[in-house]
């Protein structure tokens, strides 16, 4: 997304070049160190906002992880070395919580992906209510996910809104909140339907800048909507299915208001609901076992970091839109 | 053209069953946020039957704290919002026109930053909030979100492309930099910091996880909390729960109402929350 990453921190001395001599004699500052005095205060806020919760609790995360940490008035430390790391390899709910996670980012991404790719093609074919219908679609973006969620958990209720319409059309009814098999994906459904409108206004915006050329041969030669729609808008969108598909798993991965919601901070019924980044909450505030849970946010973050690493590869200085 | 009359329907049909779709769960909310509590466990009816306000003044009976969770919210939301325009927009404005020593440096780490997933730094945030003592305060929640890395990205490249010569004729004029900045650069910057205030704002209102974390005792709750609290606590109370989250909602809908165009804006720029 970013596309100005040609800048290196390399050579930057070059910046606070010392200002021609004596061309300014009534000024007690030189114009290069009163740039570099603004600079620095402008800049200020977000150096110390960034210092203080970003750069440092990230090298405290790496510290923490190596440590049983014991929560007892302050803080005690005991290195342990990888042991918070080796100890995720025998931990069952580690692992209920990395196949729940993945189960969720496998299904949702491709269905959300494919869904938002569908609606933005319709939108953007030459209908009318457009704006009608993008401001209806987006209504679930600007809703908190704990509205989201509080209403669906009411449409799931055994004898709510949904398995009403179900047995109206004499289909299977379920159990979606209690039934283990069952709940992770009533979270499914529900996140797919309130995220797949978000990435439809980006793959919307990046349509409407393909001109309206490339198809005019294809409409010569008589294709269809559908064979156009398959074979030019969907490869010319490449880079930018690659990269929702990135930001979907990035954010599929982080998945936790929803099932803490759903399931009252428990990841019940039965773990179905149990994601990585809960059972981290529950380890760091709950069991106050900040170490491992600092180890397991850590293997998050790398295999977050490494998602996205591999998107700025490919996608690279490639831009979406203006 | 026969092509034409055949698709024409189905993308009608495919729009129209997912506006349907997706409407339905907002609209049975805020129906079932008219109805009596009687209607609701009877059985289902669509439309309210015996229309009724009174949902919405018992959520403030039983829940007195409800008019503080919506007042922590507001005002946090609030302090974000003044904040990470000013301090965004500064760090941007510098990083595109200033130049000072060790800018490319910083620049770079801004786009680490945004790099990293916000779960790493949680529990370490925690233990330095706890040192400083901000833990269940309204600092704590604001101080570690008053900058954005997205929005002085976003900054940055909106002031590449400003023109130069406002400022050059301001700074001739005697004006310092900041007095450049705040007098004649943030008022031309007005559609950039619409955006990123209606972005701010949304994140802030929504906000579920930090909150969660930091706030502890239910006078700090923000309403996402207390909406979670209460649902808990009336959790047969349907026609309550669903007047309480009709009521958060609302602020959200009308800043989009109104900005609308922004939101989308903002949206394809980062692509990303």
């Amino acid at each position: 997304m970013e596309p100005a990453r040609k800048e290196t921190p390399a050579h930057e001395e070059r910046q606070s070049k010392p200002p021609k001599k004596g061309k300014r004699p009534k000024r007690y500052m030189s114009k290069g160190m009163k740039e570099g005095l603004s600079g620095y205060l402008f800049m200020s806020p977000t150096i110390f906002t960034i210092g203080v919760f970003v750069v440092i609790p990230i090298i405290y995360a790496f510290y923490l992880s190596l440590n049983d940490v014991q929560l007892l008035g302050g803080i005690g430390y005991e290195f342990i070395g990888l042991e918070n790391y080796t100890r995720t390899l025998d931990d069952t709910r580690a692992i209920i919580a990395l196949k729940n996670t993945a189960e969720y980012v496998l299904i949702v991404v491709p269905v959300q992906t494919c869904l938002a790719l569908l609606l933005a093609a319709a939108l953007n074919s030459d209908i009318r209510g457009k704006n009608a219908f993008r401001i209806i679609f987006f209504l679930p973006t600007v809703t908190s996910s704990a509205v989201l969620t509080i209403i669906f958990m009411w449409m799931y209720n055994p004898d709510g809104l949904i398995n009403s319409f179900l047995s109206f059309l004499s289909l299977p009814t379920y159990n979606w909140l209690a039934d283990p098999d069952i709940a992770l994906k009533s979270i499914m459904i529900m996140n797919i339907w309130a995220t797949a409108p978000f990435f439809m206004v980006i793959y919307l915006a990046a349509m409407q800048d393909i001109s309206d050329s490339v198809y005019e041969a294809a409409t010569i030669d008589g294709a269809n909507w559908w064979q156009k729609f398959i074979f030019i808008t969907v490869p010319i969108l490449k880079p930018v299915t690659f990269f929702v598909v990135v930001m979907g798993v990035i954010g599929t991965f982080q998945l936790f208001d929803q099932s803490y919601i759903f399931s009252g901070g428990s990841g019940g019924p039965n773990n179905s609901t149990l994601t990585v980044v809960l059972l981290i909450y529950q380890y760091a505030f709950k069991s106050l076992d900040m170490g491992y849970a600092s180890a397991l946010a850590v293997v998050l973050a790398f295999i977050i970091m490494i998602v996205t690493i591999i998107q700025k590869k490919f996608f690279g200085e490639e831009k979406l839109h203006d | 053209m026969k092509k034409k009359t055949f698709t024409k329907p189905f993308v009608y049909g495919i729009l129209i069953i997912y506006a349907v779709v997706t409407f339905m769960p907002f609209l049975w909310a805020i129906l079932s946020s008219f109805k009596p509590l009687e209607e609701i466990v009877s059985g289902i009816t669509f439309f309210p039957e015996n229309f009724t306000f009174n949902n919405y003044t018992e959520i403030f009976s039983r829940e007195p704290l409800f008019l503080r969770w919506m007042f922590n919210s507001l005002f946090i939301t609030a302090f974000m919002v003044v904040l990470n325009i000013i301090f965004n927009s500064m760090a941007g404005y510098a990083l595109a026109r200033v130049k000072f020593a060790g800018r490319k440096f910083w620049f770079f780490l801004i786009l680490v930053v945004l790099m990293i997933p916000f779960q790493v730094t949680l529990i370490p945030s925690y233990l330095i909030l706890k040192a400083f003592g901000w833990l269940d305060t309204y600092q704590g929640l604001i101080i570690p979100g008053m900058v954005n890395a997205t929005f002085i990205f976003m900054m940055r490249q909106f002031f590449l492309n400003f023109p130069k010569e406002l400022e050059e004729a301001a700074q001739m004029d005697g004006l310092s930099r900041m007095g450049t900045f705040f007098k004649i650069v943030m008022p031309l910057a007005k559609p950039a910091l619409a955006a990123q205030a209606v972005f701010i704002f949304m994140s802030s209102w929504n906000d579920f996880m930090r909150p969660l974390i930091i706030m502890s005792s239910e006078e700090m709750f923000t309403l996402t909390l207390g909406l979670n609290s209460f649902k808990g606590q009336y959790i047969s109370f349907w026609n309550l729960i669903m007047a309480a989250s009709t009521l958060m909602t609302i602020p959200s809908l009308l800043i989009y109402a109104f900005f609308n165009r922004y939101f989308i804006k903002g949206v394809t720029f980062t692509g990303g929350k």
